[in-house]
């Protein structure tokens, strides 16, 4: 094939649904249509919102494909008819969107990425709280466990994230007038994830990431603070454990040095440098952690050692790290030399380093 | 964290009573709304009008009271369906026949612009304040860059000075904001003074102001919000660092990472200290060395009392939605660690708060 120049891939950034980020992006689509651009619609999800419906009048659309599983049809997008049709721009809506099991890929991001491979402008919507990097922070806020999300350098690498702004109450309205959801839906919506305080502040993290996403696109010299340096910036290693709070840590570590512009490592520390010796249960969770790391394009590393924060200290001096990312120590640890959680002892080895405690992010618990 | 309902502090009961207050004389008062954007051509007037389409199609009554004389080719059929106010000489708003008129919403373009002499008021924003008093809503727009208090950061990135500004309580005093954003706008090729590079930096400065300054009126409303419901759960949703000076503690470099990561985020530095009774002559004067440090930087420190020193810093932290405690290493080891520490305190009971620990 030839070599094709990368497409370009602008993200509508929303706080929740029903913001209007479909709709902005269609409105945007009919400008390009109406200006001689070749624009189909790759994927569309109606939801029955009668003003977005009437905004794709005229568009192209690419036909879905029909997918079986388990005795029941799903229409996903049709990334080969598209790629086959290849326009100069797709509109896909619902970035985060998890595939059905039987299509090439998992997840439509990573169908958004081949399009764009193939040289295809991809127009795209999202809500703020399908970053990975937020996920425990919107689960504090709001009560809920996102399960769809997108790695942080997918939307880095985006040319344009645009926010799709509305004010809380006007959308509260929205769905009061059954205008984003069927009437039980919306009902059910207001009581959870569309609660006043819930939406504010999903509304300020949308607001803020898009703020950074906007500096992040200007020249080095342009942004504020200290350039990140690789001399003298910031080196930031993630400890990986067995511990399912694991994840947070790492999303936490990894969010720091995307804004501080400093390097990220994720490290385990194994008697035998690898995980052999572990028990399956722990030796999984492990995995799982630094699959999770390097999907995010975090470094691991696995070291080999019996002491395991005394080799994590060890590996953090050589390579010049400067803060250490761990989860809290389990309470009852301290006294214990035996203790397998090696977070206190990091704690009062790594005196001569930032040894950040991450803590808990937990929402809320629900009065009435 | 639990959400609890507890007992207030008077200041907090004086504090709820005024937002109520407030909220009364509000339903007297028409509504505002305010589109928030960073140039011409971003669609505020767009999106302004177009509203003022939808609620017309709802059966509201809408009349335009101040509109600009130009107007691009997408908001000329938005204009054509609405009922104009002319502006009096000097782009003045028609301020008696609005009002005679009494419509229930008033659309009111480029909110900073000045009256001339010989008019009820000197500016036009406050010509909205006493169309809201008379019980009109108001829907307006206004560019980031002619908010008062930004006038100095503005100028640092627009290299032009800036004469005609609005207050930023005025903002704050909106119903609602709308941030109204897009990509910079194409530079115009007749005004080749900067370069198509410079153009879109200067633009992309303004961007992100305007879209930290529209965050930062929504963490304040999420605020009152939480007070006024009085829910003692923080969110989180701006990054706020506390530095804590002790007499070991590495203050410089502390403050160093503080500034950097709050400006990184677009969040809020705060750096307090518990005063204690029984320290050492050394420590004392190490504290008060540390203190000259934050002063000369120009830094306002948060003084707190109270016996237990974790305690004081965690309530404070958390009133202040603190998500990360800036504090150097414990001393102590071995067995004193048994009675726990401290630092264990924190990192223990500060729920939503990570506990950074530097080297002293």
């Amino acid at each position: 094939m030839v070599n094709q120049p990368r497409g370009k891939l602008k993200i509508f950034m929303g706080y929740a649904a029903g913001v209007g980020k479909t709709y902005k992006m269609l409105e945007e689509a009919q400008n390009l249509k109406a200006a001689g651009v070749d624009i189909v619609i790759g994927y569309f999800e109606p939801h029955g919102r009668r003003e977005t419906i009437a905004k794709t009048d005229g568009l192209e659309f690419v036909p879905r494909r029909s997918m079986q599983y388990r005795d029941a049809g799903f229409e996903e997008m049709d990334t080969n008819a598209i790629l086959a049709r290849h326009p100069k721009i797709a509109v896909v809506d619902e970035f985060p969107h998890t595939n059905v099991p039987g299509c090439e890929r998992g997840k439509r991001w990573e169908d958004v990425e081949v399009l764009l491979a193939a040289g295809i402008d991809v127009l795209t919507t999202m809500n703020i709280q399908h970053l990975e990097s937020l996920n425990d922070q919107v689960w504090q806020i709001s009560g809920v466990r996102v399960r769809e999300t997108i790695p942080d350098w997918v939307v880095q690498q985006a040319n344009e994230v645009v926010m799709v702004d509305l004010p809380p109450g006007a959308l509260v309205n929205r769905l009061q007038r059954g205008v984003v959801y069927e009437r039980a839906k919306a009902e059910r919506a207001l009581q959870s994830f569309f609660r006043e305080q819930t939406l504010v502040a999903l509304r300020e993290l949308a607001l803020r990431q898009t703020a950074h996403e906007v500096e992040h696109r200007m020249p080095p010299e342009q942004q504020k603070g200290p350039a990140p340096n690789p001399q003298t910036g910031h080196r930031i290693l993630a400890l990986v454990t067995a511990d399912p709070k694991t994840a947070m840590v790492i999303r936490r570590a990894k969010r720091m040095s995307d804004f501080l512009g400093a390097e990220c490592f994720a490290a385990t520390v194994q008697a035998n440098g690898d995980l052999s010796g572990l028990v399956s249960a722990d030796r999984e969770a492990i995995e799982r952690h630094l699959n999770f790391a390097r999907n995010l394009h975090i470094e691991t590393r696995i070291l080999e050692g019996t002491d395991a924060a005394s080799s994590l200290v060890d590996f953090a001096r050589r390579n010049q790290v400067t803060q250490i990312f761990l989860t809290r120590p389990r309470r009852k640890a301290w006294n214990t030399a035996l203790s397998s959680d090696p977070a206190q002892k990091i704690i009062d080895l790594a005196k001569d380093m930032l040894v950040v405690v991450v803590s808990d992010r937990e929402p809320a618990k629900r009065l009435a | 964290m639990a959400t609890e309902i507890r007992r207030r502090t008077p200041d907090e009961y004086l504090r709820e009573c005024e937002v109520e207050e407030q909220a009364v004389t509000a339903a007297a008062k028409g509504n505002l709304k305010v589109f928030l954007g960073y140039a011409s051509g971003v669609g505020k007037s767009f999106r302004m009008l177009d509203e003022a389409r939808r609620r017309q199609e709802r059966g509201q009554d809408v009349v335009v009271g101040a509109i600009q004389a130009q107007v691009s080719a997408e908001v000329e059929p938005l204009l054509a369906r609405l009922e104009v106010i002319p502006l009096k000489a000097g782009n003045a708003i028609d301020m008696e026949a609005v009002i005679r008129r009494r419509p229930a919403v008033c659309i009111i373009d480029g909110l900073a612009y000045d009256n001339p002499l010989g008019f009820r008021n000197a500016a036009r924003w406050q010509d909205v304040k006493d169309i809201l008093e008379a019980g009109i809503h108001v829907i307006g727009s206004i560019n980031v860059q002619y908010i008062a208090e930004l006038r100095e950061r503005v100028e640092a990135i627009t290299q032009k000075p800036v004469s005609e500004t609005v207050p930023l309580s005025f903002i704050q005093s909106a119903d609602e904001i709308e941030l109204v954003d897009a990509p910079p706008p194409e530079a115009d090729l007749d005004s080749a003074a900067e370069s198509v590079q410079e153009h879109t930096e200067r633009l992309s400065r303004l961007r992100e102001l305007a879209l930290v300054v529209t965050a930062d009126i929504v963490d304040q409303q999420l605020n009152e919000y939480l007070e006024r419901h009085g829910i003692q759960q923080r969110f989180g949703s701006s990054e706020r660092i506390m530095v804590c000076i002790t007499p070991r503690a590495n203050l410089r470099e502390m403050m160093e990472l503080g500034h950097v990561v709050a400006e990184r985020f677009h969040g809020e530095l705060v750096v307090a200290y518990v005063k204690q009774r029984d320290i050492t002559q050394a420590d004392q004067s190490a504290l008060e060395a540390r203190l000259a440090i934050a002063n000369a930087a120009g830094v306002h420190v948060e003084i707190l009392e109270g016996s237990n020193p974790a305690q004081v810093l965690l309530d404070f932290a958390r009133q202040r939605g603190v998500t990360q405690l800036f504090v150097g290493h414990s001393q102590r080891t071995g067995l004193a660690r048994l009675r726990g520490s401290p630092l264990d305190k924190l990192i223990w009971e500060g729920h939503g708060i990570d506990v950074c620990i530097f080297p002293q």
